[in-house]
């Protein structure tokens, strides 16, 4: 009877406390799901104190020429990147000109942050991470990580010391993107049926047979949340819907998604 | 020290959650995160009291959904399904048979993410669920399949170092007493 009892309260218990996390609004789960993912903190701490001290090591062990010769290389880069970036302003500067006269906003120049993927998704619904940039850092939601030079994706949550970002393709993170050759118009929708890794899923909003294998497809800026122009990746293959009214195209993502291990927030 | 067990317990699944969101290339070679919760579940079924069942349930279940996207809470019911029917009804299986623990693991390793992920279909957001799913639950199925005896050869040699073995009949027997007095 004493045993009966008792497994009526574990599930009387497990139903109330699940109806109770089930039923939060939206802004509570998310920082009750933040605040709860902070016992792992000393274990993130952990890991990036062991990752930090197998990289000082390495860079012990490395020979003085190799040194040498990667800062010279650095250098030379740094030296076209510089004057890349002085032409960029001045586009910029033109850009913002011009749009102002149509009575437009200004573009401005991206604010980029490092930060490094401290976690990635515990389960296989979904393709989120978690990054070392909270809110004391100044992260705000949905604002856009990009690496490799592609859209990874933007900030779902935000905690104190670490926020989630919901990776391209994620039911998190849709994005409304153009082919850059044909300025056709698509969507990488939110819930993705491939789980190959670095492959999204493209519908278009008509039917498209110009674009092909190998066109670039780069943010539109229509959803509110990407800036324009960013790249997202290429296009892999095509295929017309039943019926011919769409054409969704499969994307090979710029930015190799499984092996990340450090992104760039841009700050506005 | 009967508090060490459950507390073992506790800490191997708090690791095993972590070790989920780490290891990218365990986890591409896999083709799904190595989760072994299922596992701790049903050996916590046949060996703890329904009390640490249920709070090991929704700890790593909660600790599963905080490091993943799925809602807080959308993981407690299947792996508190597992262990509360393996729980009611260990009197009616093979639990100390290592093929049987196989079997439970595997069960269970697929039952738990099938079910969280039919569950996670009636959200607002539907998850990732495609061809490859198939594959990740075999996986899952096999891993756990494979955790379970493990887990029960770890635990309870833990158990026997550091708890109180129980006391044996001893050499009394009473069919060879001598009984005094007339017959």
């Amino acid at each position: 009877m004493l045993k009966r009892t008792h497994y009526l309260v574990a599930l009387g218990t497990v139903l109330l406390l699940v109806l109770v996390l089930l039923n939060l609004p939206g802004t509570a789960a998310a920082r009750l799901k933040l605040a709860v993912g902070g016992v792992f903190l000393p274990l993130f701490g952990a890991v990036a104190g062991s990752q930090s001290f197998v990289d000082r090591a390495s860079y012990n062990l490395l020979p003085h020429a190799t040194l040498v010769a990667e800062v010279q290389r650095l250098e030379r880069d740094n030296a076209a990147l510089l004057l890349a970036a002085a032409q960029g302003a001045d586009a910029i500067a033109e850009n913002n000109r011009l749009r102002s006269q149509f009575g437009a906003l200004p573009r401005g120049p991206w604010k980029p942050r490092l930060c490094r993927i401290v976690s990635r998704d515990a389960s296989t619904w979904w393709r989120t991470a978690l990054i070392d940039y909270g809110s004391r850092d100044g992260a705000q939601p949905n604002q856009t990580i990009v690496a490799n030079g592609g859209l990874v994706g933007r900030i779902s949550a935000v905690g104190f010391s670490h926020s989630q970002i919901a990776f391209v393709g994620d039911a998190d993170c849709g994005v409304s993107v153009i082919v850059a050759e044909t300025r056709d118009l698509g969507v990488i929708k939110g819930s993705q049926s491939t789980t190959e890794a670095g492959i999204a899923e493209l519908t278009m909003l008509q039917n498209c047979p110009q674009v092909m294998p190998g066109h670039a497809a780069i943010t539109s800026g229509f959803g509110g949340v990407f800036p324009r122009g960013l790249p997202v990746g290429t296009i892999l293959d095509t295929r017309p819907s039943v019926g011919g009214l769409y054409t969704t195209a499969r994307i090979r993502l710029l930015a190799n998604l499984n092996r990340l291990d450090e992104v760039w927030v841009l700050q506005p | 020290m009967s508090w060490l067990s459950p507390a073992l317990l506790f800490v191997v699944a708090w690791l095993a959650v972590f070790g989920q969101t780490q290891f990218p290339i365990v986890r591409d070679w896999l083709g799904t995160p190595p989760g072994i919760l299922p596992a701790l579940v049903v050996y916590a079924a046949f060996t703890h009291g329904i009390g640490v069942v249920t709070s090991l349930s929704v700890a790593a279940a909660l600790w599963l959904d905080a490091l993943s996207g799925s809602r807080l809470g959308a993981s407690i019911g299947p792996l508190f399904a597992v262990g509360f029917v393996l729980h009611a009804r260990q009197h009616l299986l093979l639990r100390e048979q290592r093929y049987a623990q196989f079997w439970l693991g595997f069960g269970a390793g697929i039952f738990v993410p099938l079910a969280t992920g039919t569950l996670l279909q009636f959200g607002t957001r539907q998850p990732y669920w495609g061809t490859s799913s198939a594959a990740q639950l075999a996986v899952s199925g096999i891993l756990n399949g494979l955790m379970c005896p493990a887990a029960f050869l770890l635990f309870d040699r833990l158990r026997a170092t550091f708890e109180y073995q129980p006391v044996g009949p001893g050499p009394f027997r009473a069919d060879r007493e001598i009984k005094r007095g007339r017959t």
